[in-house]
C-alpha cells in the first residue's frame, strides 16, 4: 500500500523535470544568444581589427559604395568611436536630467506629499513608463526638436564657455536624445527609489525628527544616507535602459556618424546605428558584421552595468528587499541587539 | 521661565526651499506626461475616421495614404503568438522557481539571469532572432511575423517570469501544506491549488507584459519587417503599429505623418487600456 | 527673547556636575546643581528645572480615541513613570509632549500642552523649537546607520550649526554624560550600529542629551535590552534627573518602582492614578491600579 509506485508519481517526475528543463532553457538561451552574437561579429572584428572598432572615428558608409571599405590606408571604415561616445554622451545627459529629477518625486511622493495624492501621482508617474518609445520619438521629432530649439540656441550662446556646450544648434542633438532619456528612464528611477526610500525604518525618521529637524533635513540625515546605495543602483538600472533604448534615439538624434562638437549637434548611438543602418547593411557582409558587433557591445555594456545595478538593488520587484546590499545587511541583523 | 529656542531663518529658508523643490520635481517630471497626452489626441484625433481603422496604408504618393488597419491586426496577431509562447514559458519557470528550486544554488542562477534578460535591449533580442531565424532560414527563409512575435516573447518572457512569481509565492505555504497532506501528489496541488489561487495575479502580470510588448518597435524592424496589406498568415512580413509609426514618421507628407499620430495615439490607448484592466483585476484580486 | 541656540554660556563651567563624572556626588546640594540648570537656560529666570503640564489632552488616531482627557503636570527633575498595559495610551500621551504624536499620517492631539509657561501646541510655534527643548529616547535604539559615533552624537547639533571645538567638547560631554566615554573613546569613527544593543540606547541617550533639551522623554527604553544594559541605562536616568524633567513609560512595573519619584497608572487612555511611586505600588488608591499592580489584571 505504501510502496512507491513508479507509475503513480511519474506525472510529478514529469512535470519536475519539465519545469526545471525549462528554467535551465533560460539559461541555455541567454548563452547561445551571446556565442551567436560573437560569431556574427567575428568576422567585423577579425578585419576592422578589436582597437580600431572601439577607438577609430571613421564610420563611413558612404566609402562602402565605392568598393573601399577596407582599404583607406589599411583601415576599414567602421570605427565605432563616435557612435560609443554618443551612447555615453546621451546617457549621460539623461542622467543628470532624469536622476535628480526622478529622486526629488521619489522624496516628494514618499515624504512630503499628502497621502491622499500619494496613489494617483504615483500612478501617474508611472504611466511614463507605458508610453511606447516609437511615441516618444514621434513626440520629440515634431514637438521637442522645434518647440526647444530656440532655448538651446540662447543657451548655447549664454553659457558657451562651458566645454561641449557652445556653437550652432542643430535640430536632433545629442541634448534632444539625452532628454528624451531623461524622460524614459524617469519612472523606473523613480519607482526604485520610491520603493527604497519606504524602507528607511521609521525609527531613523523619528530619531531624527526627535532631535528637531525640520522635514528636509530629516530627509537629509535619515532617509538619504540610508537609500543612498538603492538609489544608486536604481540610476544604474536607468543607465542600462538609456544606453539600450534604440527608437526614440534614432528619431531625433541625427544619425550623424561624426562625433558632434557640442551637445547640441547631431551625433549616433550604438543602437541607433543599428535600427538606421540594417536595411542597407544586408546585402554587404561587413557592414552587417559592423553592426552585429554594435549589437554585441551593446549586450555587453547593458549586462554589465545590470550587473552592477544589481549589486545595489537587490531583486528589485520581489519586495522585501528592494535595499543595497548593505542595507540587507543591516535589515537582517536589526531585530534586537546589532552585533557587538 | 521657559522660551522656545528659534528655528533659524536660514534653516526654515532652507526647508522651506528644499520642499519646494522636491514638489517643483514631481511637477515637472509630470509634465512630459501631460504634454505627450495632449499632443497625441490634439494631433491624432484628426487622423481618426472610418476609413483609417478599416484601410491599409496604400503607399500612393497622392490622396489619402490610407488607414491602420494592417498595423492593428499585425499587432494584435504578433502579441498574441507573443503571448502564447512566452505565457505558458514564463509561468513555468515561475512555477519552477517556486515550487522545486526555491532557493537552490541552481534556482538562483535562473532569477539572476532572468533579472539580467530585463536589462537586455530590446533591440538586441531583434538581432538574435534576425541571426537565428532569419539568416538561419528557419520556417523560410526571409522575415515573417512570426519571427517578429519570437522576439517579443523573448522580450516578454522575463517579464512574465518575474510577476508570476511574486505572485506564486503569495500563496499561503498552508494551502500547499493542507493539500500535500491529503496526499495530493504534486502536480495536482500545483494545478488545483496553486494556480487556482494565484489565477488574477498571474492575469495581471501577463496583461501588463502584453502591454510592454505592445510598444515595441525595434525587436519587429528585422524580424516581423513591416508590410502594407493585411493578412492572417504569421509566416509572412507584417505590419505592425509601432512599425507603421516609424516608418511614418519620417515621411515628408503630412498626411502620413498624421496618420503616424493617429496610430500614436491608437496605440497608447491599447496599452493604457491593457494597464486599466491589470490594475483592476489586481485590485479585485487583492479585494478577494 | 534671545534665540536660545545662538547663547550659550561657556560650556566648561555650565556643565561642571557631569565633566565631574560622579554627578551623584554633586547632586548632594540640590541647590547648587538646580542653580545651575537655571543658568544654563539663559532665561535670566529663576525658575529651577521645567514644568510640563497636559490639560485635557485627547489623542486620536483617525477615529479612534487613544488618549481621553488627561491633565498632569510633570515636576522637573523628577522621573515619572507611567505604566499601564499595552494600548492604554501611555505612549501616544508622552509622544504628544513633543509633538511626535502629530508626524503619524491620521493622528492629532487636542487639548494643551505646556512646558513652563509656553504652549507648546500655540500658534506661532514651530515643531522643530519644541523638539529642540523636549528630546526623545525611543523604544528600539536607533542610531543613525549611516554615521559613526561621534556623528551620531553631533547629529542635532550639526542642524543648529554648532561646529568645530565647540562640537567636539559638546559630543565628548554627551559621552561622558551616559556613561559611554570610556568605551567609545578610541573608536569614536566607527559605525554607531557596531555597539551593542546597551551601548546603542546610551549612544541615542547621549545624542539627545548634547541638544540640551530641557525634558527628556523615554518611549520603554529599556524594552529591546538585556539586564545588564537595562540596569545600566537605568542608573544613567537616575543620573539625568539631576538636570532635566524625565518622562519615562515604560510596561516594567519593577523598572517604575525602580527609577520613578511618581508614578502615572493609564488605563483604556484616562489617567487612573498618579502618586508617588511608593504609594501607588504599595497602597494605590484606585481598585483598578491595586488590580495592575498585582497582577491580577486582565
Amino acid at each position: 500500500m505504501l510502496e512507491r509506485s513508479p507509475l503513480r508519481s511519474l506525472p510529478d517526475q514529469v512535470l519536475k523535470w519539465g519545469l526545471s528543463a525549462l528554467a535551465a532553457g533560460v539559461l541555455i538561451l541567454i548563452g547561445y544568444f551571446f556565442v551567436r552574437l560573437i560569431g556574427q561579429s567575428s568576422s567585423a572584428f577579425s578585419h576592422i581589427g578589436v582597437l580600431d572598432f572601439f577607438f577609430r572615428n571613421n564610420w563611413d558608409v558612404s566609402q562602402l559604395q565605392q568598393g573601399a571599405a577596407c582599404t583607406n590606408g589599411g583601415h576599414c571604415t567602421f570605427g565605432a568611436w563616435a557612435l560609443l561616445m554618443g551612447t555615453i554622451i546621451t546617457s549621460a545627459i539623461a542622467l543628470v536630467i532624469g536622476v535628480p529629477v526622478a529622486v526629488a518625486t521619489a522624496l516628494y511622493l514618499t515624504e512630503l506629499c499628502p497621502r491622499r495624492a500619494r496613489g494617483p501621482l504615483s500612478g501617474l508617474v508611472d504611466l511614463l513608463a507605458a508610453v511606447p518609445s516609437v511615441v516618444y520619438g514621434l513626440w520629440g521629432v515634431f514637438v521637442l526638436i522645434p518647440h526647444l530649439k530656440g532655448f538651446q540656441q540662447s543657451f548655447a550662446n549664454t553659457f558657451s564657455f562651458i566645454p561641449f556646450v557652445g556653437g550652432t544648434v542643430a535640430g536632433p542633438s545629442y541634448f534632444i536624445a539625452g532628454l528624451i532619456l531623461a524622460i524614459m528612464i524617469l519612472p523606473i528611477v523613480s519607482a526604485i527609489a520610491r520603493e527604497v526610500i519606504s524602507t528607511v525604518p521609521s525609527e531613523h525618521k523619528e530619531a531624527a525628527l526627535a532631535l528637531g529637524a525640520t522635514r528636509w533635513e530629516m530627509i537629509r540625515i535619515a532617509v538619504l544616507p540610508y537609500s543612498r546605495p538603492g538609489i544608486t543602483g536604481g540610476a544604474m538600472l536607468g543607465l542600462g535602459r538609456a544606453i539600450g533604448e534604440t527608437i526614440a534615439v534614432v528619431l531625433v538624434i541625427g544619425n550623424s556618424p561624426t562625433l558632434g562638437h557640442s551637445i547640441f549637434q547631431q551625433g549616433y548611438t550604438l543602437a541607433a546605428v543599428i535600427a538606421n543602418e540594417f536595411g542597407e547593411a544586408a546585402s554587404t557582409p561587413l557592414h552587417s558584421s559592423a553592426l552585429f558587433a554594435a549589437g554585441l557591445v551593446l549586450f555587453v555594456l547593458t549586462l554589465l552595468v545590470n550587473i552592477i545595478a544589481r549589486r545595489f538593488v537587490i531583486r528589485g520587484v520581489r519586495g522585501k528587499a528592494t535595499s543595497g546590499e548593505g542595507l540587507l545587511v543591516e535589515i537582517e541583523t536589526e531585530p534586537g541587539a546589532a552585533p557587538a | 521661565m521657559t522660551v522656545l529656542p528659534e528655528v533659524s531663518p536660514r534653516r526654515r529658508r532652507t526647508d522651506k526651499i528644499m520642499r519646494g523643490t522636491l514638489a517643483a520635481g514631481t511637477v515637472l517630471a509630470l509634465i512630459p506626461l501631460v504634454l505627450v497626452i495632449y499632443y497625441l489626441i490634439k494631433k491624432g484625433i484628426g487622423a481618426w475616421s472610418g476609413d483609417f481603422f478599416t484601410t491599409d496604408p496604400n503607399g500612393n504618393f497622392l490622396g489619402y495614404p490610407g488607414g491602420i488597419k494592417s498595423a492593428i491586426l499585425g499587432t494584435i496577431e504578433i502579441v498574441a503568438f507573443a503571448t502564447l509562447i512566452s505565457v505558458p514559458l514564463g509561468i513555468g519557470v515561475a512555477l519552477y522557481l517556486t515550487e522545486y528550486g526555491k532557493q537552490s544554488k541552481f534556482a538562483n542562477l535562473v532569477r539572476y539571469f532572468v533579472d539580467v534578460m530585463t536589462g537586455v535591449p530590446s533591440i538586441v533580442f531583434g538581432l538574435f532572432v534576425y541571426i537565428v531565424l532569419v539568416l538561419g532560414h528557419v520556417g523560410g527563409s526571409g522575415f515573417a511575423g512570426w519571427k517578429g512575435g519570437i522576439a517579443l516573447a523573448l522580450l516578454m518572457l522575463p517579464i512574465v517570469i518575474r510577476s508570476s512569481e511574486v505572485v506564486l509565492l503569495l500563496v499561503p505555504a498552508s494551502l500547499r501544506e493542507a493539500a500535500l497532506a491529503l496526499g495530493a501528489p504534486r502536480w495536482r496541488v500545483i494545478t488545483r491549488i496553486v494556480l487556482p489561487t494565484s489565477l488574477t495575479g498571474l492575469v495581471t502580470g501577463v496583461l501588463l507584459s502584453i502591454a510592454r510588448g505592445a510598444g515595441e518597435t525595434a525587436p519587429l524592424l528585422f524580424t516581423a519587417f513591416g508590410a502594407q496589406v493585411a493578412t492572417a498568415n504569421l509566416g509572412n512580413q507584417m505590419n505592425a503599429l509601432p512599425l507603421q509609426i516609424f516608418s511614418d514618421i519620417t515621411s515628408p507628407r503630412n498626411e502620413v505623418v498624421t496618420r503616424a499620430w493617429g496610430a500614436a495615439l491608437t496605440l497608447v490607448l491599447m496599452i493604457l487600456i491593457l494597464n486599466v484592466v491589470a490594475r483592476a483585476v489586481a485590485r479585485r484580486s487583492r479585494m478577494a | 527673547m534671545i534665540p536660545r541656540d545662538t547663547q550659550k554660556t561657556d560650556p566648561a563651567q555650565t556643565q561642571q556636575p557631569v565633566r565631574d563624572k560622579e554627578p551623584v556626588e554633586v547632586s548632594d546640594s540640590p541647590a547648587e546643581e538646580q542653580q545651575d540648570v537655571s543658568t544654563r537656560s539663559q532665561d535670566g529666570v529663576t525658575a529651577a528645572g521645567h514644568n510640563v503640564v497636559l490639560t485635557d489632552l485627547h489623542a486620536y488616531y483617525g477615529s479612534v480615541h487613544a488618549v481621553r482627557g488627561v491633565n498632569i503636570t510633570f515636576p522637573p527633575n523628577e522621573v515619572s513613570a507611567i505604566i499601564g498595559p499595552s494600548g492604554c495610551g501611555k505612549s501616544t500621551m508622552v509622544r504628544c509632549i513633543n509633538r511626535m504624536h502629530e508626524e503619524i499620517p491620521g493622528a492629532r492631539a487636542e487639548g494643551s500642552v505646556t512646558l513652563d509657561d509656553v504652549d507648546l501646541y500655540g500658534d506661532n510655534v514651530d515643531v522643530t523649537s519644541v523638539r529642540r527643548l523636549v528630546g526623545m529616547v525611543f523604544q528600539k535604539p536607533n542610531p543613525f546607520p549611516t554615521m559613526s559615533i561621534f556623528e551620531n552624537v553631533a547629529a542635532g547639533l550639526r542642524l543648529t550649526g554648532t561646529k568645530g571645538v565647540n562640537m567636539r567638547e559638546r559630543v565628548h560631554r554627551a559621552l561622558r554624560a551616559v556613561g559611554l566615554w570610556e568605551e567609545v573613546k578610541n573608536r569614536l569613527n566607527e559605525p554607531g550600529i557596531g555597539l551593542s544593543g546597551g551601548q546603542q540606547q546610551r549612544l541615542c541617550i547621549a545624542r539627545t542629551v548634547a541638544v540640551e533639551p530641557e525634558v527628556i522623554l523615554m518611549d520603554e527604553p529599556c524594552s529591546a535590552l538585556d539586564p545588564v544594559a537595562t540596569l545600566k541605562v537605568e542608573e544613567l536616568i537616575d543620573e539625568l534627573k539631576e538636570r532635566y524633567t524625565i518622562v519615562i513609560v515604560t510596561h516594567n512595573m519593577q523598572q517604575a518602582a525602580r527609577v520613578s519619584d511618581t508614578t502615572v497608572f493609564m488605563l483604556d487612555g484616562e489617567l487612573i492614578e498618579h502618586a508617588p511611586t511608593d504609594q501607588l505600588f504599595t497602597r494605590p488608591k484606585d481598585e483598578r491600579t491595586e488590580r495592575y499592580v498585582t497582577g491580577k489584571f486582565g
